[in-house]
């Protein structure tokens, strides 16, 4: 159990003069759920896309199962499912037809092939459906169906690339649900995903990718413990008292305030006790906040508090330059 | 690592076998978009009758005069060319379309033969095109086309006809993938398609066109090809034109096939 099941050393990939991915290295043991966390256009899409022989990495190598993927891109093919950013599913195809159409060319046998089908259109809820052509589908059953292609050949290997961006929280709900059965059955998964609940929930380990590289990587539990389970938000008149604020809450000891413009952030592992201490503080400085909130970290949250950048200041397209936030 | 096995029920087959295999499914499913998407043949199919209808009675007359066969059997050849260099251009279309789906991208993670996506595409419109020779020839009957050959000549025509539209097939394809968008793809056959198709001996003899076009219609492969056809069709000097044809569809796939996929293999 404690094998590696991917293994990504060093890998490089440019696009003309954008550096996609800048020397990235992780490693997923054997049947557990591994997290690549990071904004649009941080080089998620790239490592996947290079994890499943798509692209090849301009530097540095991977494995998947022991197998090369530029090597023995054919036998890492024979062992991975990939369900990509966009529903890839032929809209002119029944469901039916589409998980056929795979399970052809994955080569399975014609009786597997219906049989499969037919318990995969049932899993994903999709049985109404599965005679009616994919055009007609929502959003949320086009990704339920690309993501049951994706498992026709029972793959050992999984690669997920943003599977519930789009989709409601009930789809989102269910979908962790079947993610986290497949990896009871022994499936390795490898997910990319924008949401730290996401990566939270259904990830054992995650990596913090920001411009290409991994700024940080551990359980949930490590990675939040370094940020702090809580966030107090607090909003103050004007800038002068939102830096007096600031001042007082730093020698007030054990937090780290955060200032931008008239907001104060403050991470802290132990929310309750350190909300009071700031209170405390205020009060006694005559300091009066117009707006208070108490929350857990967001993706943002980790991203300032690592790169010192808000994750939404990184650009929409993958692959596209990432300048590095404005504010600071 | 021995502990995780790939399924026993995944067919051993071999590379030859499987790359057949997985063009037979490519192939199915470019079918099946053909009776899904019905408008896609029916307007495929009304172009070339068109085409019969309109040359038969709008130029007949004029054209039909130099000739020592009626106009209609000097057109239908023609226009069996004509259709599939237009028929071509939705290879580009669809695989710009698949591309943009990100449709191709699953299917270059699979375990798939890599010339699979194309052969698989290219076939579909071989099929496509066996269905629309066949309709436009009844209806060549309806107006007045005769055969003055026999049966197997005829089929022979049909044959390089066939192949004709297979090679231009592959040149589609990379087109396809170099243009990645459907509007695009569209637009971007129609330079080299109407070039091929006017400055051609399609639908009227080269000889009323000015000498230095006269070069390049009578011997570009459009032109070739027709006349091959036209002459297992209706008599007169064949075994050039065949040959002649034989050749330009050779070297068309020759070089197109591997680029389209060279192109496939860097795409994405």
């Amino acid at each position: 159990m404690s094998e590696s099941a991917i293994i990504a050393e060093g890998l490089e990939k440019r696009f003309g003069n954008v550096e996609a991915l800048a020397s990235v290295d992780f490693q997923v043991r054997a049947g557990s759920v591994f997290g690549l966390l990071g904004p649009n256009g941080a080089g998620k899409t790239t490592a996947v896309r290079i994890l499943t022989t798509i692209l090849e990495p301009d530097a540095g190598r991977a494995t998947v199962l022991g197998h090369d993927v530029v090597a023995e891109a054919e036998r890492v093919r024979l062992r991975i499912g990939l369900a990509g950013q966009s529903a890839t599913v032929d809209p002119n195809l029944t469901g039916r037809e589409n998980l056929r159409l795979v399970g052809r060319l994955v080569r399975l046998d014609r009786p597997t092939i219906a049989t499969r089908a037919s318990e995969l259109l049932e899993r994903f809820d999709l049985a109404d459906a599965a005679d009616r052509p994919v055009k007609t589908y929502s959003g949320g059953m086009r990704r339920r169906l690309d993501i049951a292609a994706s498992l026709v050949g029972r793959p050992p290997v999984l690669f997920l690339d943003e599977p519930t961006t789009g989709l409601d929280l009930r789809s989102r709900e269910a979908l962790w649900d079947t993610i986290r059965a497949l990896v009871a059955e022994g499936t390795t998964v490898l997910l990319t995903t924008q949401y730290l609940e996401e990566a939270d929930r259904l990830a054992d380990r995650v990596a913090v990718v920001d411009n290409g590289r991994v700024i940080a990587e551990g359980t949930p539990p490590e990675l939040k413990a370094q940020l702090g389970n809580t966030v107090i938000e607090f909003g103050m008149g004007d800038e002068s008292d939102a830096s007096r604020a600031e001042t007082v809450l730093a020698r007030l000891g054990g937090i780290s305030p955060e200032r931008e413009g008239t907001t104060i952030r403050v991470p802290s592992g132990d929310g309750p006790r350190a909300l009071m201490g700031v209170l405390r503080e205020l009060d006694m400085e005559q300091l009066f906040p117009a707006t208070l909130a108490v929350r857990e970290p967001s993706l943002d949250d980790v991203f300032l508090r690592l790169t010192g950048h808000h994750a939404e200041a990184a650009v929409e397209e993958e692959a596209e330059p990432a300048p590095v936030g404005g504010a600071r | 690592m021995s502990a995780i096995a790939i399924p026993a029920e995944r067919q051993g087959l071999g590379r030859l076998s499987g790359a057949i295999s997985d063009t037979l499914a490519m192939t199915w499913r470019g079918l099946l978009t053909y009776i899904r998407v019905p408008q896609l043949l029916v307007f495929s199919t009304i172009q070339p009758v068109l085409f019969v209808l309109l040359f038969r009675y709008v130029f007949g007359g004029v054209v039909g005069n130099d000739l020592s066969v009626p106009y209609v059997d000097f057109l239908l050849p023609g226009v069996f060319v004509q259709m599939t260099v237009f028929g071509a251009t939705a290879t580009a279309v669809g695989l710009a379309t698949d591309l943009k789906s990100g449709l191709l991208e699953r299917f270059r993670s699979l375990p798939m033969a890599r010339s699979a996506v194309l052969a698989g595409r290219t076939s579909a419109d071989l099929f496509r095109n066996v269905f629309v020779i066949v309709l436009v020839m009844l209806v060549g009957f309806a107006v007045g086309f005769r055969v003055h050959t026999n049966v197997f000549a005829v089929l022979a025509g049909i044959g390089i006809v066939l192949l004709f539209a297979y090679s231009l097939s592959w040149t589609f394809a990379g087109v396809g993938l170099a243009v990645g968008d459907p509007e695009t793809a569209q637009a971007a056959a129609f330079p080299i398609v109407f070039p091929l198709i006017f400055a051609s001996s399609l639908f009227i003899p080269v000889a009323s066109m000015p000498t230095w076009l006269q070069g390049f219609a009578e011997h570009q492969p459009v032109s070739v090809t027709a006349s091959a056809v036209r002459a297992l069709m209706i008599g007169g000097e064949t075994a050039t034109y065949v040959v002649q044809s034989l050749a330009w569809i050779v070297a068309i796939i020759a070089v197109a096939a591997p680029l389209a996929v060279r192109k496939y293999r860097r795409t994405i």
